[in-house]
């Protein structure tokens, strides 16, 4: 009997490289090593971990990962990426800031675009103040991970009173050419009184490896702002996707929040909002259609802090194949927050005798004076409706689409960028066929 | 055009059509009436091509097809309509994409190049105008928060857009007052020709005061058990079903 050598476990490697790179790396090393500490010590989650219950992210980061954050991608290949007619772009090309890939000449007064690269070497006192304030390294190990290991980002500052009329896009591609795992990390920040959406799609270009994105945005939002955001995520079928958005809003701010989900191997959204303050509107909106051997899971945390405010969710999903699906919401209403109302809604269509959903809203309030509901339904396409179509001359493959639509079309109206619903249901429609 | 014969049919095991034969020729409007439970409805949806009935027993041709062994959707492209007794609310999906997807697919079947967009719009305006029906109910979602009589309207306006061969109206007047009856009356009058057929199936003679039918057939226990014309129905009307079931003991 020989002795096996033992080969690194993926942390391991992840230390390794965060040890030989961190000196290079931006920022407070301080905050690095201790949100490496956080990741050792809460480890990649297995399914025994009751938040990654229904996800296997430890079989992912398995075999040689590498930590390349090349440039691959041509004008040609981002061109069809830009699907807005008119917006500021930013591409963030594995985890780094392409300008060169980006459209963000000509800001208009009181808007910041900048790498956070750059946003550190130009001292903003803004970055500063806010950058992983938030965030917290101890309650998710991807966190943890992306805090330590993050190469570069955008950051986007609104100044007070600005109305900001083109959506900001920003396009995260993955074109690594070997199985890569990157740490895209973002932080926007609106001040008091804008009004601004952004919009946030995942892409990959040109890629036959396994990419495994742990991407983190910061949300900032000042009192009286309003910012409308987006999630696009169309991976293509080797795209692994941790997606983690840490929301904190202020006084009488209102944040929409919009997720679709098309494609990509796995996808996890880890969405978490706090209202810290009254008066505050949280919506919370989401579209999941998953086939083959997708797995997608929305988590989500409301965390009313104070009184009179209101949070309203809707996700919904469409599951066919082999494909699983998970809605993990949970809502906080803590002790001072009476007068909240805080609403939440799951649906699904399984299409398959084979797919999985997993719904699981968890409620936990301390209050005594609220409003607060949750609901979940799962069913298969309303026989009866599709018999009526076929009824009017409408074929079986015809009415299921239009079903399909009908069913997914209550989140995609949410979308308010008319060109960017446009976009998604086309999407759609396509992924009908 | 539709000839049925000694059908049978059963659902969940149990009985429900025990021998239809029924002739209609087209041009024609036949009644067929019959009380609670008779096999009405039955007949209907087995005619639609409803899949939880199982057909026993019997045939029926449709201009020389064999209608039994054509899918829901064919019978549709066929040109046979039926209109529900209670439509179905479908949010979501608008009249206006629905009915150009089903007239989009009746015109491949067929052959038939497709519809311009232009053409489609002024049928629709057409056919709204033919049923007086509102615009704003074409321009939502099918039958979504629509009244038992705007459902019904939006039934015969469906109807008038399909131009069908063969109408099968299954108690469309249940649950109308006086003026939705009236218009979707008025309605089914005015798509009538002698291209095409109407069967009528209904409770109450009310309805056959404003669409006057060539024939009324009395369906009970499944059968056919009398046939004759519009007076038929008015006989019935004032004796009550009793007198046909006692006739049909005795």
């Amino acid at each position: 009997m020989g002795t096996a050598i033992k080969t690194n476990t993926i942390k391991d490697e992840l230390l390794i490289e965060f040890e030989a790179s961190k000196l290079f790396l931006f920022g407070n090393a301080q905050l690095r090593d201790k949100a490496m500490e956080s990741f050792y010590k809460q480890d990649i989650p297995t399914r025994k971990n009751e938040e990654y219950k229904y996800i296997s992210v430890d079989k992912l980061l398995k075999g040689k990962l590498k930590f390349s954050t090349n440039k691959n991608c041509s004008d040609e290949q981002i061109e069809p990426l830009k699907f807005l007619k008119e917006a500021y772009v930013v591409v963030i090309e594995n985890g780094v800031f392409v300008e060169g890939l980006s459209n963000i000449l000509n800001l208009p007064t009181g808007l910041t675009i900048c790498s956070v690269v750059d946003a550190i070497k130009s001292n903003s006192q803004v970055f500063e103040e806010h950058y992983a304030e938030y965030a917290d390294v101890t309650a998710d190990p991807f966190i943890a991970l992306n805090t330590a290991m993050a190469k570069d980002g955008v950051f986007i500052h609104i100044a007070k009173n600005a109305i900001i009329e083109k959506p900001i896009h920003i396009i995260h591609v993955s074109s690594a050419l070997e199985n890569t795992i990157i740490h895209p990390r973002n932080l926007i920040v609106v001040d008091k009184h804008t009004q601004s959406q952004i919009i946030e799609s995942f892409e990959t270009v040109d890629s036959k490896a396994s990419t495994f994105s742990n991407a983190l945005t910061e949300i900032v939002i000042d009192k009286h702002a309003i910012l409308d955001h987006y999630k696009i995520q169309d991976e293509h079928e080797l795209g692994n996707l941790i997606s983690t958005t840490q929301v904190i809003q202020k006084k009488q701010s209102v944040f929409s929040t919009h997720t679709s989900t098309l494609s990509g191997s796995l996808v996890r959204n880890n969405l978490t909002i706090v209202l810290d303050d009254e008066h505050i509107e949280s919506h919370l909106n989401g579209l999941y259609l998953t086939a083959d051997n997708q797995v997608v899971d929305n988590h989500t945390v409301v965390d009313h802090r104070k009184p009179n405010c209101n949070s309203n969710q809707l996700y919904k999903g469409i599951i066919d194949g082999k494909s699983a699906a998970t809605f993990n919401g949970k809502i906080f209403v803590k002790k001072d927050a009476q007068k909240t109302n805080a609403f939440q809604s799951n649906k699904n269509i399984l299409l398959s005798e084979t797919g999985t959903i997993n719904t699981k809203p968890q409620l936990e309030i301390y209050a005594d004076d609220v409003k607060c509901s949750h609901g979940s339904t799962t069913g298969k396409l309303d026989e009866e409706k599709i018999f009526y179509l076929r009824a009017r001359g409408v074929g079986v493959i015809n009415a299921k689409k239009l079903l399909m639509h009908a069913f997914a079309s209550e989140v995609v109206n949410t979308i308010k960028n008319v060109d960017l619903r446009e976009y998604v249901e086309d999407k759609i429609s396509k992924k009908f066929e | 055009m539709l000839t049925i014969k000694n059908l049978h049919a059963s659902i969940d095991g149990k009985e429900i059509l025990k021998g239809i034969n029924l002739e209609i020729k087209v041009g024609e409007v036949h009644a067929i009436m019959g009380p609670n439970g008779s096999g009405k409805s039955t007949l209907a949806a087995v005619l639609a091509g409803r899949s939880e009935y199982e057909v026993t027993q019997g045939e029926v041709l449709y201009n020389g097809k064999d209608l039994l062994e054509l899918e829901a959707e064919d019978r549709a492209r066929e040109g046979i309509f039926l209109a529900f007794q209670y439509p179905i609310e479908i949010p979501g999906v608008s009249n206006i994409n629905f009915l150009k997807t089903a007239i989009s697919e009746i015109r491949a079947y067929k052959g038939l190049e497709q519809m311009a967009a232009k053409d489609f719009l002024t049928m629709l305006k057409e056919k709204q105008e033919l049923v007086e029906i509102d615009r704003t109910l074409v321009s939502r979602s099918i039958n979504e928060g629509f009244s038992g009589g705007e459902k019904k309207r939006n039934e015969i306006f469906q109807m008038a857009m399909l131009e069908p061969k063969l109408s099968i109206l299954d108690e469309t007047d249940s649950g109308l007052d006086i003026d939705a009856l009236r218009i979707v009356a008025n309605g089914v009058n005015k798509l009538k020709s002698e291209e095409n057929a109407t069967v009528i199936i209904t409770h109450y003679q009310r309805l056959l005061d404003y669409i006057v039918p060539d024939f009324v057939h009395v369906l009970y226990n499944g059968q056919i058990v009398k046939s004759g014309s519009k007076d038929l129905a008015l006989e019935l009307e004032e004796n009550g079903y009793d007198y046909i079931k006692a006739e049909v003991e005795a």
